[in-house]
């Protein structure tokens, strides 16, 4: 308590403590709305998850910085009622059914892509589908002839005829384009795209979805593969606080009781721990950890078990064996032998609670050390091949060459994210290491 | 002393590398695989029936088996692949080349170990000078603004160097167009050599700070809490009695005695950054070791792996060595040829 009361004086131990505060809520709140399963779902789907989000959009927010809005995603699907679809069966063995999309254009750019995505129900013949594009100047353009399967996707820039059509300007800018305007700037008002189906048969039905992919998308912005980053940066959380803390607490401890052990037996047991521990320093930990990953398996459990047993006989060993020789020589020890105790019991129930509070500050200062490992593991492209992690971003992004092609926010919100769990950690770290280590204060 | 503490930690990570015969699994998996295939894919051999074409496969698998030695028992052959990683005889690669084109995994290593060495040497000394001056000056204004502002600082070391490098590259090559991107030189190099030393630095810039912002901090916050600690001691008091300037003060009373903590110190530091610098590379696409380990890695070239591994042992035992050396000079407690471990 004492000790409490004196970390909350330190400014930036209450600053580190709000931090790990925010990062945990943040843990808690994941698991609980997004549990694993849907997490995975979400990230590792397929196609028909993300079909909806725009490619590489950066976040919404990043519109708060901008003179004008870049456009966000806009779905019109029949099926959601977002659409108009109109059927006539008069005429026998024809089917003809009429789709209206309409929606606004306001934003001062222009959209990232157009897709129409058609899914026709039929017997045998596949139905005759035309799409045409009218302005609000009352343009009407003709943007394709298609004969769809039973679901389709339609996408409008990859349609070399049309692209021809509209003198090789991408379809995205040119169908939105003001005319009367030397440079391409879109023509702002009411657009409305029509899609006629001609079914050969009685009963044929057509639904469609027409999106116009936006430039940002939701809270994080989108990656290659068209993912929400938010699920990503959200399961981080929980990831890299569990990476961090087992292996933390992991580490120390156990170097902790052997150190004891080894002070407690002295002689030959002491001498081998000393050496194991010069071995240790040179044994390579991280291409260890590579190889670890490579040739046996890249799952965080079995790398957080590596590490763990790595950091066994870390360097740590010898200044808790420092501070154990002197422990064993106080007199409260002497007393415990005298009424006969065990080695085993001195150990646990008298060496070992006499340096917890020595051991605290350094548990916390390296939390961040392991958090930072598990990124930087899954950096090299070792990271664990399911859970979406907050190193799997960076290293998704580094891959695309995210930085080279100005995609910020794909390196910056992960980075952040690490940034603030680290430094919350750290923070607290080096004022617990003031608090109890007296000899720090007032330096 | 060392020499054993090198060659059981050598063994240690040939047998982590060998996962218990793990490694072996898959070799032998793949050489049954190649041979059935060259068998089957050979016409002379087509007439053969199922079981004489059976047998000759497993003879053949048992002679590769043979030539590479993987029908001795395992504790026979870790101690020769012991033997092997000693002498830096590493085998072939599986994939990768040298720039000569050779295969031997020893002159891939070789050729990829300068540049890396060129990176950390240059951000070691760099690191090392403008700490202790750094953390000189700071002690010496204790308490100023520059002082509490590493104090609020030093928590920031936590992050490793490449994370810093991400930052480096966002601002000084994506967004002010000032530095490369990655890379050792400029593509295709210069060919005069002053321009050459010139496009090496310009690429040497961003990973250096990189190490250095990541380690520098912590570092100086370290180093001026020694100072200040061994700066209050009395026979420091009784200088400046004495009227000793203040250089003679810093130089002999406090730096002298503070220079075997620093040292033990700064190994630490140093073991942390070399096995650091393989992200480092990967990150600014540096063609050194690391950037080597990369590739392998994704390429699956397990001697490569390997190794790299056994290479990044030495390294890190000739550092201990070196510093256990300088540690006796500074130290004239400690003897050289005792036993070495840096203690205070």
């Amino acid at each position: 308590m004492r000790a409490w009361r004196e970390l909350t004086e330190y400014p930036s131990a209450i600053v580190g403590l709000l931090i790990i505060a925010v990062v945990v809520g943040l843990a808690v709140y994941t698991l609980v709305t997004m549990p694993y399963g849907e997490a995975i779902r979400l990230w590792r789907g397929g196609e028909e998850v993300w079909q909806d989000y725009p490619k590489n959009a950066s976040p919404s927010w990043t519109n708060l910085f901008r003179q004008s809005d870049l456009p966000a995603t806009v779905v019109l699907d029949t099926r959601a009622g977002t659409a108009e679809k109109s059927l006539d069966r008069s005429t026998p063995g024809i089917t003809d059914a009429t789709l209206d999309f309409t929606f606004d254009w306001t934003a001062d750019y222009f959209p990232q892509e157009l897709s129409l995505f058609t899914y026709a129900s039929f017997g045998e013949k596949q139905p005759f589908v035309e799409v045409t594009w009218f302005t609000p100047d009352d343009r009407e353009i003709k943007v394709a002839d298609l004969s769809s399967k039973a679901s389709d996707a339609y996408r409008f820039e990859a349609d070399a005829s049309l692209v021809r059509r509209l003198k090789g300007v991408a379809p995205q800018r040119a169908l939105l384009a003001d005319p009367n305007v030397e440079e391409l700037t879109p023509l702002k008002g009411q657009y409305r795209v029509r899609v006629t189906g001609l079914f050969f048969e009685d009963d044929g039905d057509l639904d469609a979805k027409l999106v116009s992919y936006g430039q940002v998308h939701g809270m994080a912005g989108t990656d290659h593969r068209r993912r929400d980053l938010t699920v990503a940066l959200m399961w981080g959380a929980p990831v890299a606080l569990a990476f961090g803390l087992l292996a933390a607490v992991g580490t120390t401890i156990t170097t902790m009781f052997i150190a004891a052990f080894g002070v407690w037996f002295g002689g030959a047991v002491d001498g081998l721990i000393q050496r194991l521990t010069e071995v240790n320093m040179i044994l390579p930990f991280l291409p260890i950890l590579i190889m670890v990953g490579t040739f046996y398996s890249r799952s965080i459990w079995v790398i957080l078990g590596a590490v763990v047993a790595l950091g066994i006989f870390g360097s740590s060993i010898k200044t808790y064996r420092a501070i154990f020789l002197q422990v064993r020589e106080a007199p409260y020890i002497e007393a415990a032998r005298a009424y006969g105790a065990r080695g085993g019991r001195i150990v646990a129930q008298y060496l070992v609670p006499r340096i917890i509070p020595m051991l605290i500050p350094s548990l916390v200062v390296t939390i961040p050390t392991y958090v930072f490992l598990e990124a930087s593991l899954a950096v090299l492209g070792l990271g664990d091949p399911v859970l979406p992690t907050w190193g799997k971003l960076i290293n998704d992004a580094n891959e695309n060459g995210a930085l080279f092609n100005g995609y910020y926010y794909w390196v910056l919100q992960p980075a952040a994210l690490l940034m603030l769990t680290g430094l919350g950690f750290s923070m607290v770290g080096f004022a617990l290491d003031r608090v109890f280590n007296p000899r720090l204060r007032g330096l | 002393m060392l020499l054993i503490t090198v060659v059981i930690g050598i063994y240690l990570t040939i047998l982590i590398a060998n996962m218990g015969g793990y490694v072996d699994e898959i070799r032998k998996g793949s050489i049954r695989e190649s041979i059935s295939i060259s068998v089957t894919l050979n016409k002379a051999y087509q007439n053969l029936t199922v079981d004489q074409r059976r047998t000759l496969i497993s003879d053949l698998v048992a002679i590769e088996e043979g030539r590479l030695g993987l029908d001795q028992p395992f504790a026979i052959r870790s101690v020769r692949f012991l033997k092997d990683a000693l002498t830096l005889n590493l085998g072939r690669a599986e994939y990768l080349t040298s720039d000569s084109g050779s295969k031997l995994v020893r002159l891939i290593i070789l050729e990829r170990l300068p540049p890396t060495l060129l990176l950390m040497g240059a951000a070691q000394l760099i690191l090392f000078v403008v700490s202790i001056f750094a953390a000189l000056a700071l002690s010496r204004s204790y308490g100023s603004w520059a002082d509490r502002l590493v104090i609020a600082l030093a928590p920031t070391g936590a992050a490793p160097g490449w994370f810093y490098g991400l930052f480096l590259i966002l601002i000084f090559a994506g967004l002010l167009r000032l530095l490369p991107f990655g890379g050792m030189v400029d593509a295709p190099p210069p060919s005069d050599p002053t321009a050459y030393a010139i496009s090496l630095i310009r690429h040497l810039i961003l990973p250096v700070l990189a190490l250095v912002l990541s380690s520098g901090v912590l570092t100086i916050y370290n180093w001026r809490t020694f100072f200040l600690i061994y700066s209050s001691e009395d026979y420091v008091d009784m200088a400046k009695a004495k009227g000793l300037p203040d250089r003679v003060i810093e130089s002999r009373y406090i730096l002298r005695p503070t220079l075997p903590t620093i040292i033990t110190n700064f190994a630490l530091i140093l073991i942390s950054l070399w096995t650091g610098a393989i992200i480092l590379e990967t990150v600014f696409n540096w063609p050194g070791l690391g950037r080597l380990n990369f590739r392998a890695i994704n390429l699956y070239d397990t001697p490569v792996i390997v190794g790299i591994a056994i290479i990044y042992a030495y390294l890190l035992a000739i550092t201990v060595f070196l510093l256990d050396f300088v540690y006796a000079l500074v130290d004239p407690r400690v003897k050289v040829g005792g036993n070495g471990g840096a203690q205070r």
